[in-house]
């Protein structure tokens, strides 16, 4: 198969697709190119769309590329689909933050870190599929163990984990306020 | 005479220390924990003089408070400087819980999925749920158990009796609802149910409501009577 056509599977296969899809997937439905030549291939779309002024980008996130529109065409797609925008309340948005720098964190930690009971919290990040149960730690009574899931990684725009912001040194975030 | 407070929301004990702190401008390593007690409790007791629920949270900060203001008060016997500023089994948990704070706020400063950013394939939840324009049909209590009954009669047809152990409880099935409708104004009475598994849980929901009701922190609703029964949050400002 001839190269220059390559960028143009990628496109379709990422176009139709409601998931986002990594280049080990695509290089396993696109044969006779290497996972190296996809990425290669990736990133020139990347940047046609990055320079062509377009509404929507090619975005990597959790280890995946999908389109994404961009933030200013926001509150049309919302009044299209009839929808308020996502929300997380100010206890979701720290909780979520306490479990994702954490983990695995035990339900106990966080409470500790945030001084409240945290349950409803917990249990209100789970069904938005933010956070998920990772395991169970060897103590008394076998305590859930909790960490962040591969959609909070699409929904905050994160790579990876590394790529979280980093928590700011005490003393720094001391003077800042 | 009837007067009314206005009252900042805060999250927890650790809130309501950060907001005093900052309110006083004072220094988090040296902080004046007389003056930051006193204030502490004033506003414990505004939260009590306004039948606001004092969770047990708010009292366990009280007592480290008072324990940390009797002990800088009692002459210093250790031999050198070895030991520790008491003040510091308050500073520690709330420099943590600033430093959370702080990157919290910045991850909701990204460009959200699906509040700023929206990918292909992307289906709204349909907010088809209707304030209402004029006095609502309220709802009594035996509405309520009907709802209720019906919702259980028809989303559990299961004979099988099995046993688990359950994680939740009633003040937790509270926190969880009011925490919903934080983030949406109205929510259909069935759209609590919706995840529940068990009938035990279904009823830990159903009491959480009506305690809420009971409360004044909820109202329940009905636009009119071929509607579906609706929950609002009482906003802030107008809770009994």
């Amino acid at each position: 198969m001839d190269r220059g056509i390559l960028p143009l599977i990628i496109e379709a296969l990422i176009f139709s697709s409601e998931k986002s899809v990594s280049p080990k997937e695509l290089a396993g439905w696109i044969t006779g190119f290497s996972e190296a030549e996809i990425r290669e291939a990736i990133e020139e779309l990347k940047k046609y769309y990055d320079s062509a002024g377009r509404s929507f980008s090619l975005r990597e996130v959790a280890g995946g590329f999908q389109f994404c529109t961009a933030s200013q065409f926001a509150p049309f797609i919302l009044r299209m689909l009839r929808a308020s925008p996502a929300r997380l309340s100010r206890a979701a948005m720290e909780t979520l933050a306490m479990v994702a720098y954490k983990q695995p964190v035990l339900r106990q930690e966080i409470e500790r870190l945030r001084g409240v009971d945290s349950g409803g919290v917990l249990r209100l990040l789970m069904e938005k599929d933010l956070i998920r149960i990772m395991g169970r730690k060897n103590l008394p009574g076998r305590p859930l163990l909790y960490g962040t899931t591969k959609r909070f990684l699409e929904v905050f725009d994160l790579k990876d984990l590394d790529s979280l912001p980093k928590l700011k040194e005490i003393k720094e975030l001391d003077e800042g306020n | 005479m009837e007067y009314e407070i206005k009252l900042d929301v805060f999250e927890g004990p650790l809130d309501l220390l950060l907001h005093l702190i900052r309110k006083n401008e004072v220094d988090i390593f040296d902080i004046p924990i007389a003056s930051i007690t006193d204030q502490y409790l004033e506003y414990l007791e505004i939260m009590k003089a306004m039948n606001m629920d004092v969770a047990g949270d708010f009292l366990v900060m009280a007592s480290t408070l008072v324990h940390i203001k009797s002990r800088m008060l009692l002459p210093d016997n250790s031999e050198g400087d070895d030991q520790e500023d008491p003040r510091m089994e308050i500073t520690r948990p709330l420099l943590e819980y600033m430093a959370f704070k702080g990157v919290s706020e910045e991850l909701n400063k990204r460009p959200l999925l699906e509040r700023e950013i929206f990918a292909r394939g992307f289906q709204a939840e349909a907010e088809d749920i209707a304030l209402p324009a004029e006095a609502p049909l309220s709802v009594s209590i035996f509405q309520l158990m009907d709802a209720f009954k019906r919702l259980i009669e028809r989303s559990l047809p299961s004979e099988a009796l099995t046993f688990r152990s359950e994680d939740w409880s009633i003040a937790e099935r509270m926190e969880y609802i009011m925490e919903r409708l934080r983030e949406k104004t109205a929510l259909f009475f069935e759209d609590l149910f919706g995840e529940n598994k068990t009938i035990a849980e279904c009823i830990a929901t159903f009491l959480a409501l009506l305690e809420l009701v009971n409360r004044g922190l909820l109202i329940v609703f009905q636009p009119g009577p071929e509607n579906r029964i609706q929950l609002m949050a009482v906003p802030e400002g107008s809770r009994a």
